[in-house]
């Protein structure tokens, strides 16, 4: 007896507690293997945009923080970046500083919620989020402490940032480095060897290196698929050309390389700060700019910065009026959702949730 | 050998379950705030604000609104206007702080509360009375002047002498009396007043003024 099949189409979200937002893909599955992906995007979009054209160059500021909530600081810097060279200004040296400090601690955060969703995706409810979330937790107390938000952070401006680290900063930052070395080295114990997760995700959906620069992946998956690129190396802003890094590049361009990827960067991140906080000296930290900016007609500028998720660039056009005249936002999310059908055709659905959180999308950047 | 790292696992979950709990049961509890924490309910001065509405303009979102009238007693400075509305719609207020940043005179400042939950959005819109009415309990957001020190707010030390610095708060809005308008000028600061002398402050000097009020 034979019996009939046929694929069988299924929608994954907008409302589903794993799609790291209100992100929908069609499925079309062959028994449990994914035989045909499209992805449906588009339900977080505002406009930012358009908004960021009739609003002042400061102003838009506080639009990035909305982009990728994950990681709003270093949302802040690429505009800030974008702004200054439309400008053709250079913030003065501490800001630099304050401002790779920050974008690091915010890289940990970002980094840390990627992990621990991953880890959640797989099946281990809660215990090593919830350990994330502590360590994130520290991070935004940090944030509240420089710019009284936690999320919105709105720290950085044209011209710097905002204004200079209160003085109980700074033992503050002391003080979270110290525990989280501690905290970090327990979560890579609970998790870098665990033999579940190792074969949930060893050779599960590998992308290979052609295949991710053609399709102009970057971030941590571009790293995963063996490829050495960073734009805090190859195009050093702020103060990146001043500290020393590693780049952690993966051998197996699979999941689990995503996932440690990461976790190397987090450990890189703290290198950095721990070499800002050698370096930063007294200083002001914020340029004297007029509050409402006016650059001059016809300008345009490119700010590009190495953010959690990939490439994240501004590309503004000036027309010599107090609001941009176009904001084009390059944002790392988006793109590297364009690999999804390389990631998902051929495996099984209970590996689409994982690569999907492999390659950490934010619908708030890939709507915007 | 195989579940050797799930028994390394488990042991960070055994070492957790022995922690002390790192949430706080929150009405009871409260997490310490930070003075520049961005809160609701504005603070605002109406003896300091002259009505020139650099705060609405320079809203994103557009939400204070402001009418005046020219005053009868107008003072030698400049001029000076009788206010009549001053609304901020709480309710599309995302707490961006670029109102205080604007305003020129100190007179309008961050709150330090955040638990204003209405029924109705009607009620979420703050008139003039109520700021006028307000406890003042201003957030040292962009006023360095409230932070309790003195000094260039930019100057800032080398990270190692801060280190050793007091590592407690100065002012905690909340837990402080409300402040009234003479006390949160930054008139009353040290580099203001020698830079309205006409004395250019180098970093050296603040430092070793700095160092002097410690």
């Amino acid at each position: 007896m034979t019996i009939r099949t046929e694929p069988m189409t299924v929608n994954v979200g907008p409302q589903h507690p794993s799609t790291h937002g209100v992100f929908r893909v069609r499925i079309t599955f062959d028994g449990e293997d994914i035989v045909e992906v499209e992805p449906v995007f588009g339900y977080l979009h505002r406009g930012t945009e358009k908004l960021a054209e009739e609003r002042n160059y400061v102003q838009v500021v506080t639009l990035t923080d909305r982009l990728d909530y994950t990681s709003s600081m270093i949302n802040n810097q690429a505009y800030c970046i974008a702004v200054e060279r439309l400008l053709g200004v250079e913030p003065p040296p501490r800001a630099k500083y304050l401002r790779t400090l920050t974008a690091e601690l915010q890289r940990i955060a970002a980094h840390l919620i990627a992990v621990g969703f991953f880890v959640q995706e797989l099946g281990a409810f809660g215990t090593p989020l919830m350990y994330a979330f502590r360590s994130r937790e520290r991070i935004l107390e940090l944030f509240e402490m420089l710019c009284g938000a936690r999320i919105t952070v709105s720290y950085m401006r044209p011209g710097g940032v905002f204004a200079d680290a209160p003085r109980e900063f700074w033992p503050a930052l002391d003080r979270f480095l110290e525990d989280f070395e501690v905290e970090f080295a327990e979560m890579e114990q609970l998790l870098l060897e665990n033999e579940i997760l190792m074969i949930r995700t060893r050779g599960v959906s590998p992308i290979p290196p052609e295949v991710a620069v053609n399709n102009s992946v970057s971030g941590p998956v571009l790293r995963a698929s063996g490829v050495n690129w960073d734009w805090r190396k190859q195009d050093p802003y702020d103060a990146y050309d001043q500290v020393e890094f590693d780049v952690p590049v993966g051998s197996h361009w699979d999941n689990y390389d995503r996932f440690w990827v990461r976790i190397q960067e987090v450990h890189q991140s703290l290198r950095i700060i721990r070499q800002c906080i050698e370096q930063i000296e007294p200083g002001p930290a914020r340029l004297e700019l007029p509050l409402v900016l006016r650059p001059d007609p016809g300008r345009e500028a490119y700010g590009r910065v190495e953010a959690s998720k990939g490439e994240l660039a501004f590309y503004l056009v000036s027309d010599g009026g107090i609001a941009p005249y176009r904001c084009k936002i390059r944002s790392p999310s988006l793109i590297n959702l364009t690999i999804i059908e390389e990631l998902l055709v051929g495996w099984k659905l209970a590996d689409m949730i994982v690569s999907l959180g492999s390659i950490d999308i934010n619908m708030g950047e890939v709507d915007r | 050998m195989y579940g050797f790292a799930m028994v390394k696992g488990l042991l960070v979950t055994l070492k957790n379950l022995t922690r002390k709990p790192f949430t706080i049961q929150y009405p009871e509890e409260r997490a310490r705030q930070h003075p520049r924490f961005r809160g609701e309910e504005f603070v605002w001065y109406e003896e300091r604000c002259t009505g020139c509405a650099s705060c609405a303009k320079y809203c994103p979102l557009g939400i204070i609104k402001i009418v005046t009238s020219p005053s009868e007693s107008a003072i030698p400075q400049g001029d000076k206007y009788r206010l009549e509305v001053f609304d901020i719609e709480l309710q599309r207020c995302m707490f961006c702080g670029l109102c205080v940043e604007a305003c020129p005179y100190d007179a309008l400042f961050m709150g330090s509360g955040f638990e204003q939950g209405q029924y109705s959005r009607k009620n979420m819109v703050i008139t003039i009375d109520q700021l006028r009415n307000a406890e003042k309990h201003p957030s040292t957001w962009f006023r360095p002047q409230l932070e309790g020190y003195e000094g260039e707010p930019s100057s800032g030390r080398g990270s190692r002498s801060i280190a050793q610095g007091d590592s407690r708060f100065t002012y905690d809005p909340r837990g402080g009396p409300p402040l009234g308008w003479r006390e949160v000028g930054r008139e009353g600061w040290r580099w203001h007043q020698r830079e309205k002398a006409g004395m250019r402050l180098d970093t050296e000097s603040a430092e070793q003024a700095g160092a002097g009020d410690e």
